[in-house]
C-alpha cells in the first residue's frame, strides 16, 4: 500500500507522513495564482466601469459620446483586438506543438496588432484633447479617459511582457517555467479582450445611444 | 529667479520651510528618533551585524522570518501610532475652560488622522499579516508559501508605505483630513498641501503589497495542504485565514483604484470626486467603503481564528462546532460586503436603501454570536489553563460582546442619525478593534511566540500587560460612549462645556493605563529574551496542541516538515499524538526550498522613491524610479534558478538536532 494513501484500513497503523515524496516542482500555485490576480485586477475595471456608469452622463454642458465617437475607426481597433487574442492562441499552439520559432513569430504579430490598437488609442486621445475633449473638461470625460486608459495601458503592459517573454523562449527554449509564463500571458490577453468588449459595449456603443 | 526654478526642477516643491524647525514637538521628537535610529545603526555595524540581517533576513523567503518581520514592524509602528493617541487624549483632557490645549489645528488634524491610518494600515494589518504568514503554512504542513519572492517583496511594500508615513513626520506635513480622506476636503482645493499626497502614496504602495500576499496565502491554502487536510479538516485558524485573504483581494483593488481616481483629480485635475464639471464626492465615499468595510473583517477574522485554537488548546477539547464555525466565517465573509453603506447612512440615500443595510448589518451579529456561542461550549466543562493566551481569549468574549452589541445599536439607521460621528462611534470602533482585533494579537503573539523563537513569552509580564490593556481599554473608552450619548462629536480640538472635562481626564487616565500595558509587554519581551533559557521549549510543544505547527522543532527548521505530514483529523497533531504517531529518525531526503533574494527590497525601495517623488512633484525623480522599477523587475524574470535543495545530510543533522532536544527535553523522541 502505499504510503500516499491518505486513509489507512482500521486494522493497520495510520500512516502519518509521506516517506516516498516525489518533488512537485516550482509553480504548482502560480495558474491559481494568476487568476486570482486578473480576478482583483477585473475589480479594478469593476470600480471603473461604475464610475463610468454614475458620472458617464454628467458632461458638464461639454462635449456627450455623440460628438466623439468614431464608431468605424472603433470598429477597426476593435478588430485589431479581437485579431491579437487570435494570434496569441496561434502562439499557445505552436508552444504545445514545442515549435520555439513559430511561438516567436506568432508573439511577434500578436505585439503588432497591439501596437495597431494602441496607434488607433491614442490618435483618437489626441485628436479628443484637440477638440477641446480633455479629461479635465467633465466628470464624463474623467471617466471615460481613466476607463478607456486604464486598458491601454495594460495593453502596453502585456505588449513589453511578450516582447521580455520573446527574449526569454530564444534564451531558453520552451522550458517549463516558459511554457507557464506563456499561459499566464495568454489569459492576461484573453481577460483583456473581455475588458475590452465591455468597454466597446457599455461606452462606446450605449454611449452612442444616449 | 533661475535660482528658484533650478531648486523647482531638483526637489520639486521641497524647500527647507518643508522641514518644520518651529515646531517644538517635532523637533524634540525628530531629535529622540534621530539619536535613537543612530544608535541601532551604530549598534549593527559595531557588532558586524549587517552581513547576518541581510542574508538571514531582508532577503529571505521563508515565511516564518517574513512572518516576524511583519510582527516587528506591526509592533514599531504601534508606539508611533499610540503615541498619537496619547497626544489626542492630552490635548482634549486640557483644552477646557477657555484653554486652547498644546496642540494647534493644524497639528492636532495630522494627529487624529496619522493615528486612524496608522493603526489601521502599519500596526493591525501587519500584525494579522504576519501571523498568518507564520502559522499558516506550519498548520497545513506546507514548507513554504506558493509565491516566497512575491512574499519578501509585499512585505518590504507594507515597510516602505510605513517609511513614507513616517517622513511625513518629519519632512512636510500629513494629511489634516481624517483617515480615509473624503473629498472635497482632501481634494487639491481644499488641501494644496503635501499631507494627502503622503496619505495616497503610501496607501497606494503598502495596499499593494497587501494584494499580492492576499492572492499569495489563497494559493497555498487551495494548492499546498497536506495530503488527507480536506477544506472541512483545515484549522480554523487557516479557514479564518483564507477568508480573510478572500476579502483582502476582493476589497484592496477598490482601495488600490478610488486612490488612483483621487491622485488623478489632485494631480491632473479630473473631475472624479470634486469641481463644479460633474464629479461626485458620495462617490469616493461609497467606494473607500466598499474597501474599507470588508477591511475591518479582514483584521477581525484571523482573530477569531486565533481565539478558536487558543480556547480549543487551553480547554483540553476539540472545538466545539467546528462546522458552524467554518459556515459563521464564511457568511461574515459574504456579509460583509453588503454593508458598507451603514458607515454613511446620512448620505441622504433614503429609507429603503438605509433600512436594508440597516438590517444586513445587523444579521452578522448571527453568526459572530454563533461563534461566541461555540467558544463558551469549548470552554464548558473543559480543562481549562489560564495560561496568558487564554487570558486574551476571556477579555475579548467580554469585551467584544458590548462592541458587538453597541454595532447592533449603530446599525439602526435612526439611531445612527444621531450617534454617527460622535465619539460613541470612536468608542464602538475602538472597542471591536481592541477588544477583538488587539486581543487576538497578543493572544496569537504569546500563543506561537514559543513556536518562532523557542521560549516562551514571560508569564508575569504578560499578565501585568494583560491587566494594565484591559482595565486601560475600560477606564480609555466607556467615558466616550457617554460623551457619545450626551452629544459630544468626534476629532473636536477645543471645548465650550466645562462639565464634560471629568470624562476626558478619566479617558486620558485610561491611556496612561495602556501605555504601562504597551510597556508591560515590552519590558516583557526584553525579560524573555534574557530569560530564554529559564523559559525555553525543547519539546516544540509547550501547549499541547492540537494542530500541526506543534509537531515540529522550536522554532521550526527552515524546511518546517522533514516528512510531509499525512492528516486524519481536524486537530491533526492532537490525534497524531493520541494514535502514537512515532517520529521518523531515517530515510531522509534532499528538500528543495526557495533562494533568498534581495530583489524584493529593492524594488519597495525603489518604489519608496517614485511614491517620495511623487508627493513632492520631484518628477525627475519619479521617472528615474519608475525605470529603474521597471528594469528591475523585468531583470528578476531572467533569473529562472530559484530553488535549491537542502541536502539529505543537513535535513539529518538538524532531525538529530531534535531527537536530542527532546531527549532533554524528558520526552519520547
Amino acid at each position: 500500500m502505499s504510503a500516499n494513501t491518505a486513509t489507512a484500513a482500521p486494522a493497520e497503523k495510520p500512516v502519518f507522513y509521506v516517506r516516498d515524496e516525489h518533488p512537485h516542482g516550482e509553480g504548482g500555485g502560480t495558474m491559481l495564482g494568476f487568476w486570482i490576480y486578473l480576478m482583483s485586477d477585473c475589480l479594478i475595471f469593476a470600480v471603473l466601469f461604475a464610475c463610468y456608469g454614475v458620472l458617464g452622463a454628467n458632461y458638464a454642458a461639454g462635449p456627450s459620446p455623440r460628438d466623439l465617437f468614431d464608431l468605424p475607426m472603433l470598429a477597426v481597433s476593435t478588430s485589431m483586438l479581437l485579431i491579437s487574442s487570435l494570434t496569441s492562441g496561434f502562439a499557445m499552439l505552436a508552444m504545445a506543438k514545442g515549435r520555439v520559432a513559430a511561438t516567436q513569430l506568432w508573439l511577434g504579430v500578436t505585439i503588432l496588432f497591439g501596437v495597431a490598437f494602441l496607434s488607433l488609442e491614442i490618435y483618437e486621445f489626441r485628436h479628443m484633447i484637440s477638440i477641446g475633449a480633455t479629461p479635465q473638461r467633465s466628470a464624463f470625460l474623467s471617466s471615460f479617459f481613466v476607463l478607456v486608459g486604464t486598458h491601454g495601458l495594460h495593453v502596453t503592459f502585456g505588449i513589453v511582457w511578450m516582447i521580455v517573454l520573446i527574449a526569454q523562449i530564444g534564451r531558453r527554449g520552451l522550458t517549463q517555467a516558459n511554457r507557464r509564463r506563456m499561459s499566464c500571458l495568454a489569459m492576461f490577453w484573453h481577460f483583456l479582450d473581455i475588458i475590452w468588449i465591455g468597454v466597446f459595449t457599455f461606452v462606446y456603443l450605449m454611449g452612442m445611444l444616449r | 529667479m533661475p535660482d528658484s526654478s533650478f531648486s523647482q526642477i531638483v526637489f520639486g516643491r521641497l524647500t527647507l520651510e518643508s522641514f518644520p524647525f518651529s515646531d517644538p514637538i517635532l523637533v524634540g521628537t525628530f531629535t529622540v528618533v534621530a539619536i535613537l535610529g543612530i544608535a541601532i545603526l551604530a549598534a549593527i555595524t559595531r557588532y558586524g551585524w549587517w552581513g547576518y540581517l541581510w542574508k538571514e533576513w531582508f532577503t529571505s523567503v521563508d515565511h516564518k522570518r517574513i512572518g516576524a518581520m511583519y510582527m516587528v514592524l506591526g509592533i514599531v509602528m504601534l508606539l508611533r501610532g499610540f503615541s498619537d493617541a496619547i497626544m489626542m487624549r492630552l490635548q482634549q483632557a486640557l483644552a477646557f475652560g477657555g484653554s486652547e490645549g498644546y496642540l494647534p489645528p493644524y497639528h492636532y488634524d495630522q494627529i487624529f488622522t496619522a493615528h486612524g491610518v496608522i493603526m489601521i494600515f502599519f500596526v493591525a494589518m501587519p500584525l494579522i499579516t504576519g501571523l498568518m504568514n507564520f502559522v499558516v503554512p506550519l498548520q497545513i504542513g506546507a514548507r513554504d508559501v506558493a509565491f516566497p519572492f512575491l512574499n519578501n517583496f509585499s512585505f518590504w511594500m507594507t515597510t516602505a508605505g510605513a517609511v513614507l508615513v513616517m517622513a511625513s513626520l518629519f519632512i512636510g506635513e500629513f494629511a489634516k483630513t481624517g483617515w480615509l480622506a473624503y473629498p472635497p476636503l482632501s481634494g487639491i482645493l481644499y488641501s494644496p498641501g503635501v499631507g494627502v499626497d503622503y496619505f495616497i502614496w503610501s496607501l497606494q504602495i503598502a495596499g499593494i503589497g497587501t494584494t499580492l500576499s492576499g492572492i499569495n496565502l489563497i494559493a497555498t491554502i487551495v494548492k499546498m495542504r497536506a495530503p488527507g487536510m480536506t477544506l472541512m479538516r483545515m484549522p480554523v485558524f487557516t479557514w479564518t485565514a483564507l477568508c480573510s485573504n478572500v476579502l483582502i483581494v476582493a476589497a484592496f483593488p477598490v482601495l488600490t483604484a478610488v486612490l488612483v481616481l483621487m491622485t488623478l483629480d489632485r494631480y491632473l485635475g479630473t473631475n472624479f470626486f470634486a469641481g463644479g464639471l460633474g464629479g461626485n464626492p458620495m462617490m469616493y465615499v461609497n467606494l473607500i467603503w466598499m474597501w474599507g468595510h470588508p477591511e475591518v473583517y479582514i483584521l477581525i477574522l484571523p482573530a477569531f481564528g486565533v481565539y478558536s485554537e487558543v480556547a480549543a488548546t487551553f480547554s483540553g477539547k476539540r472545538l466545539f462546532g467546528y462546522t458552524s464555525m467554518v459556515y459563521a466565517t464564511i457568511v461574515i465573509t459574504i456579509l460583509a460586503y453588503l454593508v458598507w453603506l451603514h458607515h454613511f447612512f446620512t448620505m441622504g440615500s433614503g429609507a429603503s436603501v438605509n433600512a436594508f443595510f440597516g438590517i444586513a448589518t445587523m444579521i452578522i451579529s448571527i453568526p459572530t454570536g454563533a461563534k461566541i456561542f461555540n467558544w463558551l461550549f469549548t470552554m464548558y466543562r473543559g480543562r481549562i489553563r489560564f495560561d496568558e493566551p487564554m487570558l486574551w481569549t476571556l477579555a475579548f468574549m467580554l469585551t467584544f460582546v458590548i462592541g458587538g452589541m453597541t454595532g447592533v445599536m449603530l446599525a439602526i439607521p435612526p439611531a445612527d442619525f444621531v450617534l454617527h460621528n460622535s465619539l460613541f462611534l470612536v468608542a464602538h470602533f475602538h472597542n471591536v478593534i481592541i477588544g477583538g482585533v488587539v486581543f487576538g494579537m497578543f493572544a496569537g503573539i504569546s500563543y506561537w511566540f514559543p513556536k518562532a523563537f523557542g521560549f516562551k513569552l514571560d508569564p508575569f509580564w504578560g499578565k501585568v500587560s494583560f491587566w494594565f490593556w484591559v482595565a486601560g481599554f475600560y477606564v480609555a473608552f466607556m467615558p466616550l460612549y457617554l460623551l457619545g450619548l450626551m452629544g459630544v462629536t468626534r476629532r473636536m480640538r477645543v471645548f465650550q462645556d466645562d462639565s464634560l472635562q471629568i470624562w476626558f481626564i478619566i479617558a486620558g487616565f485610561g491611556v496612561f493605563l495602556i501605555a504601562l500595558g504597551i510597556a508591560a509587554f515590552l519590558i516583557q519581551i526584553y525579560v524573555s529574551i534574557r530569560d530564554r533559557e529559564r523559559l525555553a521549549d525543547l519539546t516544540g510543544d509547550p501547549w499541547n496542541g492540537r494542530t500541526l505547527e506543534w509537531s515540529t522543532s522550536s522554532p521550526p527548521p527552515s524546511y518546517n516538515f522533514a516528512f510531509t505530514p499525512v492528516v486524519h483529523d481536524n486537530d491533526a497533531w492532537w490525534d497524531m499524538k493520541q494514535r502514537g504517531y512515532v517520529r521518523p529518525l531515517d530515510g531522509f531526503r534532499p528538500i528543495a526550498m526557495p533562494k533568498n533574494t534581495g530583489a524584493g527590497i529593492v524594488l519597495a525601495g525603489l518604489s519608496l522613491a517614485l511614491g517620495f517623488a511623487m508627493v513632492w512633484y520631484i518628477w525627475w525623480l519619479a521617472a528615474a524610479s519608475f525605470v529603474a522599477l521597471l528594469a528591475v523587475a523585468i531583470g528578476h524574470t531572467f533569473n529562472y534558478a530559484r530553488m535549491f535543495d537542502i541536502p539529505a545530510d543537513d535535513v539529518r543533522r538538524s532531525e538529530d538536532e531534535r531527537s536530542r532536544q527532546l531527549a532533554d527535553s524528558g520526552a519520547t523522541p
